[in-house]
């Protein structure tokens, strides 16, 4: 099982940050991710695996209204 | 127009001043107008008032309450009109600080409404010497009123039979008083419309002159129907006109801290800009894909969150349509964010300039999601005709299409048949049918004549005329407080609901906006996170109208590093702009102020909006209940269309066995469930405010903020529990 945004999530095998945020459907494009807390830089997305227990913060940038 | 009109313009009086003084970003004085007896005064801005209450809509509120009494009808002559300016605005080293903040009661909430607006108006009536336009009574005829601040002078023109709408009207003026054409940068005209007569939905428009297209654009003071106020005083137009604006002319105290603000401000936005939220490429308008992608684009009366025709109405359309890369796209001097844009050469397909090619001012987001998305009409064309003409007529994009989409959810419930609506088909998608209505809203005709009184009194209509179910219009009509909503989804986001519920004038986004911290990123979990985030956010969003500022500026564009560097709220806050902020404050007054005062200047304010509320009967915490599609889904429609989220909330999170249950007992336990959280909500809210649990400000906490003028404790008084 995993956090993302404090939600829990079940854990897939092989699910990189890029995918995640693919299955969530999080297209901002200016959105900062963090794993236990350790910043994540947009280009290492893709090989950046999500492990079993690992809290995911992705915070949207978007200022609204 | 004024030409053929000679013999019905006619000189009613005249007034005339010292120029402006501005020190330290205030004039200390009002310019003081009754209509109803001609006369023209100036007024000084007391000391004790400049210090509780600031300036901008500080002002304009506690000016406002001093007038009125709790029976003051928003079309009474003792109502006012007050146009208020703030120290900061005016200062053309940092962007978004042209904003004209307008107070009066309204029309369709019975109670103090507030607008904020871009254009000239504001700095060149500040330059002119005046912190306040305070207008009360009413004329007789049209009148225009004039200020010439250079000269010195006031004069008010009764002008009968001139068409007030504003995109012809504000054109002649501008020619009209400027001396040639370099003179008409210095013009800036507030006018409305025929839409702003004949609805609760009227707009003032306020302009400035696009140097490079040579043209009028507006700006709109949108909510609450202010517009329709100006017109019932039957103001044709005020036209200010200020030669000689420089970057000193606040007489600022520090000006290397503005100098200091602004380089910082302006680097970020041509730096980042293009790679955040492309506001001077379209502007608000970049939001609608965000909204759709995310469940939060309001489409057929707010049922439902996103649509697959959204792409028609997406950002790269606007692009496509928007005139990019135009300096005249800053609706104030400096303003590096320039996202006034707007769409040249639009031929115009019906209506009474139709074929004319004309220049729309927008699309906004707003403007697009209710139009594109509530409507259901996915259609450019469509949207920058209702855009154009809304503006035009005088009336609020926001509360027109909100009402249209509640008519046309109205129309296909069989609550509303052709025999009411005189044979407009006003199912969802049609555009044709909703622009008649927008005709008809503005010339006081046919369906439109119900229509313009807005959702609350249109549910009253028929509820009472034509025996529809009154819960159920409860349920589907997006208004509180008697505002329409603007354009947002908030069944995911309880923190956005009670941002728009327990916000003072009415549901708009601009006191809070919290639906990506809350429902996406899930940093405001608890009560007390949402309640704190609530206050925070809403008080400092406040603070804008106080000084003369845009909001945008402030969140629209932040930092590079300002994630990395500060966490959950804080970094919401954007810390580097906020201090930003108190340089600008200290650099025109020359008092230093701490982030936290900053927010006590806006809760002096803020509380006395809520007192005023209640002085007028409407500041209880039944007035901020939310109709339930705010809330949660209304119709198994809606339901089914969420039903994997639902049926989790209810298994995970009230525990409800779904098992073999309808969708009506589904939808009850989430609704039961829902409204609960709502009112804990409240609870929370209120008690972070220091307000007691019916929603009124405790004695303790006015006399804390130091607004316990005796009227004020007296009011208070008879509400404690």
């Amino acid at each position: 099982m995993n956090k993302v945004n404090g939600r829990d999530r079940e854990w897939e095998k092989d699910l990189t940050v890029a995918l995640l945020l693919e299955r969530c459907k999080y297209t901002f494009p200016l959105i900062m991710v963090k794993i236990n807390g350790k910043y994540i830089p947009k280009e290492k997305y893709k090989d950046t695996l999500i492990m079993d227990n690992d809290d995911v913060r992705v915070i949207h940038s978007i200022a609204g209204g | 127009m004024f030409k053929e009109n000679k013999e019905k313009q006619k000189l009613l009086t005249s007034f005339e001043f010292e120029p402006g003084k501005v020190e330290k970003g205030y004039t200390d004085r009002r310019l003081y107008i009754n209509l109803s007896e001609n006369k023209i005064e100036e007024k000084p801005i007391d000391l004790q008032v400049k210090e509780i209450f600031t300036g901008g809509r500080g002002y304009g509120i506690w000016y406002l309450w001093d007038t009125v009494s709790s029976k003051t009808k928003w079309n009474d002559p003792e109502n006012e009109i007050i146009f208020c300016t703030g120290p900061i605005c005016g200062v053309t080293q940092y962007s978004g600080t042209g904003k004209t903040h307008v107070v009066t009661l309204s029309p369709e909430t019975g109670t103090v409404n507030d607008n904020n607006v871009g254009g000239y108006l504001a700095p060149f009536l500040k330059f002119s010497g005046w912190d306040l336009l305070e207008i009360q009574g009413k004329a007789k005829e049209d009148v225009i009123i004039f200020i010439d601040g250079n000269k010195g002078k006031v004069i008010i023109e009764e002008v009968s039979g001139i068409n007030p709408d504003t995109y012809l009207l504000a054109e002649k003026l501008t020619e009209r008083y400027a001396d040639d054409e370099k003179d008409k940068r210095n013009i800036s005209i507030v006018s409305s419309g025929r839409g702003a007569e004949n609805t609760n939905l009227g707009i003032l428009n306020i302009t400035w002159y696009d140097v490079r297209r040579r043209k009028v654009r507006i700006k709109q003071a949108g909510r609450g129907g202010t517009g329709s106020v100006f017109r019932d005083k039957k103001i044709l137009a005020i036209v200010t006109k200020y030669a000689g604006v420089n970057a000193g002319s606040n007489n600022a105290a520090y000006p290397e801290l503005l100098k200091k603000a602004g380089q910082r401000l302006t680097k970020e936005i041509l730096k980042l800009d293009h790679i955040q939220n492309g506001m001077r490429e379209t502007g608000t308008v970049n939001l609608l894909d965000h909204m759709q992608n995310y469940n939060c684009l309001p489409v057929h009366n707010y049922k439902f969150g996103s649509h697959p025709d959204a792409f028609k109405i997406e950002n790269k359309v606007w692009h496509q349509r928007i005139t990019q890369n135009q300096a005249g796209d800053s609706c104030w001097m400096g303003c590096a964010m320039r996202c006034a844009h707007a769409v040249d050469a639009f031929e115009l397909s019906t209506g009474p300039l139709k074929g004319e090619k004309v220049l729309v001012d927008g699309p906004e987001y707003e403007t697009a999601a209710g139009f594109g998305g509530n409507c259901g009409c996915f259609d450019p064309n469509f949207i920058l005709e209702a855009n154009f003409y809304c503006d035009n007529y005088g009336m609020d994009t926001i509360g027109v299409s909100t009402t249209i989409a509640f008519l046309m959810e109205c129309y296909e419930n069989n609550i509303i048949n052709k025999d009411i609506s005189e044979d407009l088909e006003l199912n969802f998608g049609n555009s044709k049918a909703a622009l008649e209505l927008i005709h008809q809203m503005a010339e006081g005709k046919g369906f439109g004549k119900i229509a313009g009184l807005g959702i609350r009194q249109i549910k009253k209509i028929l509820v009472e005329k034509y025996g529809a179910d009154a819960e159920f219009l409860q349920d589907i009509g997006m208004e509180c407080k008697g505002m329409e909503f603007s354009e947002y989804v908030t069944k995911e986001s309880l923190a956005q609901q009670g941002g728009y519920g327990m916000a003072n004038k009415g549901p708009q986004h601009d006191e809070n906006w919290l639906i990506f911290m809350d429902q996406v990123n899930n940093q405001i979990p608890t009560f007390e996170d949402k309640a704190s985030a609530i206050r925070y956010f809403s008080l400092f969003r406040t603070w804008f109208s106080l000084v003369g500022l845009c909001k945008l500026p402030w969140n629209d564009i932040e930092p590079e590093d300002n994630k990395r560097k500060y966490h959950g709220l804080q970094a919401a806050k954007v810390p580097e702009h906020v201090e930003n902020y108190c340089w600008l404050f200290e650099g025109v007054t020359g008092k230093s102020i701490t982030p936290e005062e900053l927010i006590l200047q806006s809760e002096r304010v803020h509380n006395l909006q809520r007192l005023f509320n209640l002085k007028m009967g409407f500041g209880t915490r039944e007035h901020d209940t939310v109709p339930y599609r705010a809330v949660g889904p209304v119709t198994a429609e809606e339901y089914e269309s969420r039903s994997e989220l639902y049926a989790q909330q209810l298994q995970e999170i009230i525990k409800f066995d779904i098992k073999g249950k309808t969708t009506e007992e589904k939808m009850k336990a989430l609704r039961d469930y829902r409204e609960e959280q709502y009112q804990k909500l409240c609870d929370a809210v209120y008690k972070r405010r220091g307000w007691d649990s019916n929603g009124v400000p405790t004695l303790e906490n006015i006399k804390k903020l130091k607004i316990d003028f005796p009227e004020v404790v007296e009011l208070v008084k008879k509400y404690q529990l």
